[in-house]
Order: structure tokens, then sequence, then C-alpha cells
């Protein structure tokens, strides 16, 4: 948790398209840019709800986050232009270990998204492997310009070499695949969230055998963590 | 009037900052024993609301008075407990353990749960022999006569009236299932403050008791119409999610708003609604 709980107002300083993502930047103001793989909750212009995204870029001065336009919340963060404000609360919950001697990042994706920042905190351009539907989604992984890169249906385990400190995030059969493999992988998951603080009690995911919050315990979890709901779909 | 927290919708140990903005933390409701509670997805955003099926996860009674009342008194906040159970004993049991708190909230009507409970006259009779605590009844506008519900439970000894808890609905998603793996939740938000302002209004008049309000408030115009219809105090929910720092605005909305209506104060507001100057009453 942050020492302060409280939302704050950003102005949109860019809007990008990146394939069919949108990559939106925000002046930082005040806040931290916090871990890799940490989370923000950003109000969609509209909508009752915000929605958790985690950091994708941190150049200086600004905030960036990828977002898919899944619904009616992303769709509206992707029509925000430069000059509009949005409230913003973060960052939250934990990030990935940096104390990994041998990095490779592993995304699927929209779930590449915190992996740029991650690749600037680990100090340069460590290996990774992304995985996209197609070739129109792949058009993201120039935020990563040293993965490889490849389509469905190859998939990203195929290219995974167990030498490895897998630091992963992506959709949850992906997530599974990877921790059936790699028990010591750092995975960052996602759940539908309210608030991002604890209070809503709506993101629970099983870890350590029970349902907890993912917004308190993760969104970055060890593997052998969530080992019990990987047997069991498995 | 006094701003606390809707049950369920605040976690004080994880985010002491923001039940501090608050006059009393109001407890996640507290069952006999332990509940895992729903499997997700637990919520969903919907018109102008949100469902959630929570299905009173919590600890149970036995660690919550072993370890979490211990964490919360250390906070310095004014505790209401909410307690939940399926039978009254359930209820008055938990009832007869509490003590040295603010008040205990009755949850008689979380629409997440399958077991039915007994009538709410009973649960607040066998909780009232239980303690000398001040006692709330949290009802559902969803029966069709509140108002009955209310006397019943005033009769009973309840002390005061929370009004009130989310409504049972259902969403579906682009592929036409519901959305919560519940299959149905609890709706709260702004879609639900019509229904909540007329809920207080007929329980105020029926009975005279204190009423926290509850349902939809996101601002201090929120705020002081729940006052207006017989809200003593008010409980933020669902707008704490999209905003923690909501009970401090909402806070300072309010006094704005009370010199807007040139009343001095939420509690010259109240009953304005009916007063002899006004023309248009709620109908009971």
């Amino acid at each position: 948790m942050p020492s302060s709980v409280s939302r704050s107002r950003h102005r949109v300083t860019a809007s990008e398209l990146v394939g069919p993502y949108t990559l939106l930047r925000l002046e930082r103001g005040d806040l931290e840019p916090g871990a890799p793989g940490q989370f923000f909750m950003l109000e969609a212009p509209g909508r009752l709800l915000p929605r958790p995204f985690s950091l994708c870029l941190a150049p200086p001065g600004e905030l960036a986050f990828l977002v898919d336009p899944i619904g009616p919340g992303t769709e509206a963060l992707c029509r925000l232009r430069a000059g509009d404000e949005i409230g913003v609360l973060g960052p939250l919950g934990h990030g990935y270990r940096l104390d990994v001697e041998r990095p490779l990042l592993v995304g699927g994706g929209i779930g590449i998204a915190p992996l740029p920042y991650l690749a600037e905190q680990l100090g340069g351009s460590p290996p990774a492997v992304l995985g996209f539907r197609n070739a129109d989604y792949a058009e993201a992984a120039a935020l990563l310009p040293s993965a490889e890169v490849v389509i469905d249906p190859v998939l990203v385990t195929e290219l995974i070499e167990p030498r490895f400190d897998v630091m992963a995030c992506g959709p949850e059969p992906m997530l599974q695949a990877v921790a059936a493999l790699y028990p010591t992988a750092q995975l960052g998951w996602e759940a539908p969230m309210a608030c991002g603080y604890g209070a809503c009690y709506g993101c629970v995911v099983e870890i350590d055998g029970a349902l907890e919050r993912l917004c308190l315990e993760g969104p970055v979890l060890d593997a052998a963590r969530v080992r019990a709901r990987v047997e069991a779909v498995a | 009037m006094r701003i606390l927290n809707a049950s369920g919708c605040l976690d004080a140990l994880a985010a002491p900052e923001v039940a501090r903005q608050l006059e009393a933390f109001v407890t996640k409701t507290v069952t006999p024993l332990p509940r895992e509670g729903s499997a997700p997805p637990r919520i969903a955003e919907t018109a102008h609301g949100m469902l959630n099926a929570i299905g009173l996860a919590n600890a149970g009674r036995e660690r919550f008075l072993a370890d979490h009342v211990p964490r919360l008194r250390e906070l310095g906040i004014p505790l209401w407990v909410s307690v939940g159970g399926f039978c009254a004993a359930d209820y008055a049991e938990t009832c007869s353990l509490l003590s040295d708190i603010e008040a205990i909230e009755l949850n008689l009507s979380c629409p997440n749960v399958d077991e039915a409970a007994d009538s709410a006259a009973e649960i607040v009779s066998a909780c009232r022999q239980a303690t000398e605590l001040p006692l709330y009844a949290k009802l559902s506008a969803a029966h069709p006569d509140v108002a009955a519900v209310a006397r019943a439970v005033a009769a009973a000894g309840a002390d005061g009236l929370s009004l009130i808890n989310t409504l049972r609905a259902t969403a579906l998603d682009k592929q036409l299932r519901p959305v919560l793996a519940r299959g149905s939740g609890g709706l709260s938000g702004p879609a639900l403050k019509p229904v909540a302002l007329h809920a207080i209004s007929v329980c105020h008049q029926a009975t005279g008791l204190p009423i926290v309000g509850m349902g939809g408030i996101e601002t201090g115009r929120d705020a002081l119409e729940f006052a207006v219809c017989g809200a003593h105090d008010v409980a933020l929910g669902t707008a704490l999610f999209a905003d923690p720092g909501a009970p401090t605005r909402v806070r300072a909305e309010l006094a704005t708003a009370c010199a807007d209506a040139g009343v001095a104060t939420p509690d010259d507001a109240r009953d304005l609604a009916k007063s002899p100057e006004t023309e248009r009453k709620v109908p009971a």
C-alpha cells in the first residue's frame, strides 16, 4: 500500500495508437512511478468505476499506460485527447522483484503492458518473448524492440528456456502454462477491480489455496503461490 | 451529520487513512463461522451502478474478535460492527460477545446469501436481549412495505435504522451469460439513490428512529437530500471505490450545499420535505 491513498487529477499529454492498443500518456505531477508491475486506477470518463492499469513507460515528467479498448471504460480512456484530465490513484499493489540474475520477460497480448517499464528498471534490454493473436496486435511489440515475437498458434512457452528467471504477464491460460513449467516465475495477474486498495473485495483470485484480494497480494505473484489453482485447472 | 462507510465497502486495516476520514468505521459483516465468499467474478459495472456478489466473505466471529477488533481499536476510530447470521440465535450470540464499540449494525438484508434468515423483528428482539449496545437494523428496500418492517424492528427494540442495502440484480456479458459467477448480486451506486430516498422518507415518518442513510451518495448535495428525507447520518459505499478521498470531499460539499439551501446544518434540513412550507410530501 502507498503511504497515502488519494486520487489526483492528471492532464493527458498524448494518446498514440500502437496497433489496436492506445498508449495514453499523462502528466506525472507528484505521482511516483512505483515498481514495475504495480498498477494505477485510472478514471474512465463517464463511467462509475475507475479501471486498473500497470505502468507501461515512465518517461521524464510522464506516466504512460497501454489500453486495450475492450469495453465502455477502456473505450472512454482511448477517446481521451491531449489536454483532457482524469483522476489517477497509485501506484498500488506489489510489482516484480528485480533481484533476479537472468531475467526473461514473457508477455501475451495486452499483458505486455508492464514489460517496457520492467525492462528499463532491469537496466537495459533483457531478453523478452512476446505472443500475440495476429500481426495487427503484434505491432505493439515495437514497445519492446529487443523482443522475440510469436503469433498464434505459436505459444510463448515454446521459446522459453529453463535457465532464465521468468517474469511474465498475460492472459490466464498463458500464466498457467508458464507457472506449470517454471515454478519460480513471477506472474502479473489481472482481475476486475472496483477500487484497487482493498475496499471492494471484488478482485479475489486463489492465492496460497484461498481467495485473496489481488490488489493487496499482487498483482504480481510468485508462481508457487498460485500452484493449487494451476494444478486444479491442469 | 456523521459520515460513515457502508459495511463491506472499506477495509480500515488495509486503508486506515481512508477510515480516518470517517466519524465511525463500520466493519464488513461478521458471521459465526468463516466464509470464503463467492467465486470470482464478483463485481461488474452497470449503468449508473455496480453489482457485487462477495458472499459475506469474512474470517468468522472467533478470529474477528481475537485478531481484527484489537487492531481496529488501535486505529482510534469509533467502531460499528456489522453482524450477520442465519438465525436469530446466530446474531444474538455475536452481539453478546461485543463490547466497547459504538454500535452494532444488524445486517438483515444481504442479497448475496441463499440461507433464509428469521424475520427481522425476531432477530432484533433476540439481539436486544443479548446486548445494551445501540442496535441499528439494516433493512432492504426490496420489501414491499419497508415502513412496516421498520415499525416492527422499532417495536422489537432497534435504536436506529440503516437504509438501504443493495438490491438483488443481474447483468449479462457479451456472450449473454451472467457476468457474476454467482449469477446475481447486489446493485449499488447512483442508480439506487431514488430508492433510498423513498425508503428513508417512509421509515422516518413511520418510526422517527435515527437513520443512517446510504445508497448512491456521491456528493454533499446527495447527502443533504438524504438529510431532508430523514437521515441523521449517511454512509458512503460505491463512491469510496472511485474516490478514497470521498468522505472529506463530501463533508466539504455538504457544508456548501447547506449554505446554498439556506440551512445551518443538515439536521436543520431534516423534515424539510414534509414541512408546512413545502407542498409536496413523500407518500408512505
